[in-house]
């Protein structure tokens, strides 16, 4: 398939577990799929260059940037969104870990945030402060200074939230 | 952002990729998109057709050639390079110096195959591999040819791989007895874009010491003499620069931190580099001395036993 080239494409993806077929344009972002086509809207476009990571989603289990992907790019993927960390409403254990250690203000760099430290606990669940900071490189944020955000994931990975 | 309207299509195959290269005026290859797409972004370029190379697995391996080579697919990302038991015998600087590009989401994404096709001036690979003696595998129409890193690079954002054609891999000579390699680098943040680097590499070949048992070098082996020192500067011209006469001082010396340093006397007055908002042309001169006897002396303490 696709060996001709088109405008659109039919693509087929699992978004947060939902199987979604739709035919998509060869230019559309990732995130304006995620966002303006699926109306997943916690996946927020910050700077639109790669660089802040606000976009942040997990691509078969990966944290990429959203906004430094075409929708095309990823047809027969599994993607998890910020809606899908915690689909029952009940919040992840790192979620409340932002929550007590004040790990937020405004709030907008939050839903990437999570995706990377939540992608980061799934492949080493007791990072050290190092590493967090490692992990959370590509995310952004102009309001905590970092400090916080690091404690919290820490924490979540102790258990301790 | 919205795109410039682009067509998309995903060869099954590197020959049906190089068709449709070659087929299509504008069409680019399409590896990670973690320069392309926001240069698409910007509207720096507008390529007319995008072949997506996701689909071909050939591009994606890790191996060792019949020349003992350690050969890297084009689409080998920057996150398998850190994590490959490959690169990490062969030719573990590859995998060291990948772990500091950009960030953990552009890791996942970007390959190797784009960093040296973009030759963006301030990416970490294209000096680092000029100083491995990397050679460069690219299929076109007409079958393969083989670059060694000194053509490969011809300019910002120009390389050897001509229209219709791919770049397929790269490799480089695994570490032997003898070898060691460096890399030093100041950035704009830790892990940020290069202000200047610089890439060493040294090994015993025509070396002094090259016919010498291991055994008989003793306790000092890590300063014994080295044979061929390859030293280059990223940041500082289009294309990666290497430090011919310090390599010439360099050669078959006891490669001693006074030594390294008064082989880099000098290399910054040789350079024409840019001036920016991150630093003037001076202050980059200075830095690529300082970073060339850096990356030197972490490739003498690294030498193989």
């Amino acid at each position: 398939m696709g060996t001709q080239p088109a405008s659109s494409l039919a693509v087929s993806v699992a978004v947060n577990g939902e199987q979604i077929e739709e035919e998509v344009p060869a230019r559309r972002l990732l995130v304006h799929f995620l966002r303006d086509d699926l109306g997943l809207t916690g996946t927020h476009v910050g700077c639109d260059t790669g660089n802040c990571g606000a976009c942040t989603v997990h691509l078969n289990g990966e944290p990429v940037k959203s906004c430094m992907l075409l929708t095309v790019q990823v047809d027969g993927a599994a993607l998890t969104t910020i809606e899908g960390l915690a689909p029952d409403g009940e919040l992840t254990p790192l979620q409340r870990a932002f929550n007590e250690h004040h790990a937020l203000q405004c709030g907008y760099c939050t839903p990437g945030m999570l995706m990377s430290a939540s992608a980061l606990l799934e492949r080493n669940p007791h990072p050290s402060e190092d590493e967090v900071r490692v992990a959370l490189q590509g995310n952004i944020c102009r309001c905590t200074g970092y400090v916080n955000i690091v404690e919290a994931v820490v924490a979540a990975g102790r258990g301790s939230a | 952002m919205l795109l410039r309207e682009v067509d998309y299509a995903r060869p099954a195959t590197v020959d049906e990729a190089i068709a449709l290269l070659a087929e299509h005026d504008g069409a680019r290859p399409l590896a990670g998109g973690q320069t392309l797409v926001n240069v698409m972004k910007a509207r720096a370029a507008s390529p007319d057709v995008l072949v997506d190379l996701v689909e071909l697995e050939e591009l994606r391996s890790i191996g060792f050639g019949s020349d003992g080579r350690l050969e890297i697919g084009a689409m080998v990302t920057y996150a398998q390079l850190v994590s490959s038991s490959e690169v990490e015998v062969a030719r573990p600087i590859l995998g060291e110096v990948a772990a500091t590009i950009a960030d953990v989401q552009v890791r996942n994404r970007g390959t190797i195959g784009g960093n040296v096709c973009v030759n963006d001036p301030t990416n970490h690979l294209p000096p680092l591999l000029v100083a491995l003696d990397a050679h460069f595998t690219i299929r076109g129409a007409d079958g393969e040819r083989t670059v060694d890193a000194s053509d490969f690079f011809q300019g910002v954002y120009l390389t050897a791989v001509g229209v219709g054609e791919l770049l397929t891999k790269v490799s480089v000579p695994p570490a032997v007895s003898g070898t060691g390699d460096g890399f030093a680098a100041v950035t704009i943040g830790k892990h940020g874009t290069c202000i200047v680097d610089a890439a060493a590499s040294i090994s015993d070949e025509g070396g002094v010491g090259s016919t010498e048992p291991l055994e008989s070098r003793g306790a000092g082996f890590a300063d014994a003499r080295a044979g061929a020192v390859r030293v280059v500067l990223g940041c500082v011209a289009p294309t990666p620069v290497r430090a011919t006469t310090m390599e010439e001082g360099l050669a078959g010396a006891e490669l001693s931190e006074a030594v390294v340093r008064g082989a880099s006397e000098g290399l910054g007055a040789t350079l024409d580099p840019p001036s920016d908002v991150h630093g003037s042309a001076d202050y980059r001169r200075a830095l690529a001395e300082t970073l060339a006897v850096r990356a030197v002396l972490q490739a003498a303490s690294r030498r193989t036993a």
